[in-house]
């Protein structure tokens, strides 16, 4: 069954870190959000209406040409999974909390790498993301919408000239689009200069959240930056803006490093290789420190302190330490305590194994 | 670079405003974006106000709604498609179907206005199929750009070529066919 596949894999393509400044943009992402035509909208719609939508995209799915990379890929229903295997996938970022949480009649596909995934029936009928690794939002971009022209081919998309495409929420309307970029910032964490940055993005129209999209705190120094305006800007100028500003945030984390370097390199390089210390041999720990400590080596191996660890390593602990995976992997519940200590040993074991894991 | 408003400053922060076509750069220093905030975002000042409470205020400060929609029209108006009325979009700040967008386009503009940063017709993607005579719309507009262009150049020649052709796409547009014209 093809759940299994998502549940097990511990690495997927964006972890690569083969992306474009992949030392600070994790990955960028875009979503485009779709509704059908002749059918109501999630809010209003009926099961019946919601069965019949899950099982028109599955019949468009199998309809595409075999150079897809959505073919053949299976539809998973909602109401098929355990609330366990759901968090997995949201962990993964591969569906949203909405999804999981409030959609008994949703549905979604993923592609085997994890690049390319499609919620049916969240908050609107069809949302099309794409991850990938590092800045390259174009490219996304490019991914997105080669999806949206195959699925478009068989669908009636709810459109109209003035307000483009019409999404359940007013704050998606016109191109259904929001880009997102992934951002680890400990530099500027660091010298408090986030505290000026994070509201001069706010009003410039750009959101920050958490890691974990909205209301949720930034743990381990990451941030999502990603655009609110979905109107009246094409695409590609929407993403040109949101690249502009992530290279000068990049320019001002990199300015930021080389200052803590160079006034406080001692102090640094004592913090990184403690965590390194901890990450290495602790027994238990929580996900919160294992969040801070996966930080501080991943800026180390930035700074070139740390060399025989992999960015690639450090993407997959942040993915498999969290609560859903680990006790996926458990095979069962687990009490917090019993989680610290699993999470403490999948660390130790997966920086001993490195890169041929 | 230096900063356009105080001019003392190094301008950090540069971007594009686009309201209906009409750009306006900006190149700002921290200080003076931050004073310049509101003029960009008014609408989103708070985060921590969930989507529906802002929808809902969008309404009620809005004083050309007040006027020329007093509560007593708004409870009554709803969607025909879905049923859904204005005062249930205002609760849960998403909407029943497509056709709401058109139930409700009178309450809608301001609206929207501020939300996408005073944006309210939509310039992106257009579907290939759905999108009709549109991309014909779209190709001439950017021809006929593009002619305005080359006269300015002086360049009568290619100038001559591009009114040619926007003059066929505007003849297929009449014809109404569905020439796909990628």
């Amino acid at each position: 069954m093809s759940i299994d596949k998502f549940l097990n894999q511990s690495s997927c393509a964006w972890m690569s870190a083969d992306g474009p400044q992949s030392d600070i943009v994790l990955t960028s992402r875009i979503r485009l959000a779709r509704n059908l035509k002749d059918y109501l909208y999630p809010t209003m719609f009926s099961a019946k209406d919601a069965q019949e939508i899950v099982n028109k995209v599955e019949e468009v799915i199998s309809r595409l040409s075999d150079d897809s990379p959505l073919k053949g890929v299976e539809m998973i229903r909602m109401n098929t999974l355990d609330p366990l295997q759901k968090q997995v996938l949201v962990e993964k970022h591969l569906i949203s909390p909405h999804l999981a949480e409030e959609s008994p009649n949703g549905a979604c596909l993923i592609t085997d790498n994890e690049e390319i995934s499609i919620m049916v029936n969240e908050e609107d009928h069809i949302r099309i993301q794409c991850i990938t690794s590092g800045l390259q939002l174009n490219n996304a971009l490019d991914i997105a919408f080669s999806v949206d022209d195959q699925l478009e081919e068989h669908l009636d998309y709810a459109f109209n000239e003035v307000r483009g495409y019409l999404t359940s929420c007013p704050t998606n309307v016109g191109t259904g689009m929001r880009a997102s970029v992934m951002m680890h910032l400990p530099g500027l964490v660091m010298t408090r200069q986030i505290n000026q940055v994070l509201p001069s993005l706010n009003q410039l129209g750009i959101a920050v959240r958490g890691i974990y999209g909205e209301g949720s705190e930034a743990i381990g120094n990451i941030f999502q930056i990603s655009n609110q305006i979905t109107l009246g800007k094409s695409e590609n100028d929407i993403i040109m803006d949101l690249t502009t500003i992530v290279e000068q945030i990049i320019e001002q984390e990199r300015t930021a490093r080389q200052q803590i370097k160079n006034t406080a390199g001692v102090q640094l390089e004592d913090r990184i290789f403690r965590s390194l210390g901890v990450l290495m041999n602790s027994r238990i720990i929580e996900s919160k420190e294992a969040a801070q400590c996966i930080s501080d080596v991943r800026l180390g191996i930035d700074l070139g302190y740390i060399d025989n660890i992999s960015a690639t390593v450090l993407n997959e602990l942040m993915i498999l330490t969290q609560p859903g995976i680990l006790q996926q992997q458990a095979g069962k519940t687990l009490r917090p305590f019993d989680r610290d200590v699993r999470r403490a040993t999948l660390i130790r074991e997966r920086i001993r194994m490195g890169d041929h894991a | 670079m230096i900063c356009q408003e105080c001019q003392k400053r190094p301008a950090t922060m540069h971007f594009t405003k686009i309201i209906n076509g009409e750009k306006t750069e900006f190149h700002l220093c921290e200080v003076c974006a931050q004073g310049k905030g509101n003029l960009f975002m008014s609408s989103f000042e708070s985060p921590s106000l969930t989507i529906n409470n802002l929808l809902a205020g969008f309404f009620n400060v809005n004083p050309n709604y007040q006027d020329t929609h007093p509560l007593s029209s708004s409870q009554t108006l709803h969607c025909n498609q879905c049923g859904m009325t204005f005062e249930q979009f205002l609760e849960v700040g998403k909407f029943g179907c497509a056709h709401c967008y058109e139930a409700f386009a009178d309450q809608l503009t301001p609206v929207l206005k501020r939300i996408h940063g005073g944006n309210w017709k939509h310039s992106g993607k257009i579907p290939n199929r759905s999108g009709g005579v549109l991309h014909l719309r779209k190709k001439i507009s950017i021809l006929k750009e593009t002619l305005q262009n080359l006269v300015a150049k002086e360049e009568f020649e290619k100038a001559a070529e591009v009114r040619d052709e926007i003059r066929m796409y505007e003849r297929m547009l009449q014809e109404g066919e569905d020439f796909d014209v990628h």
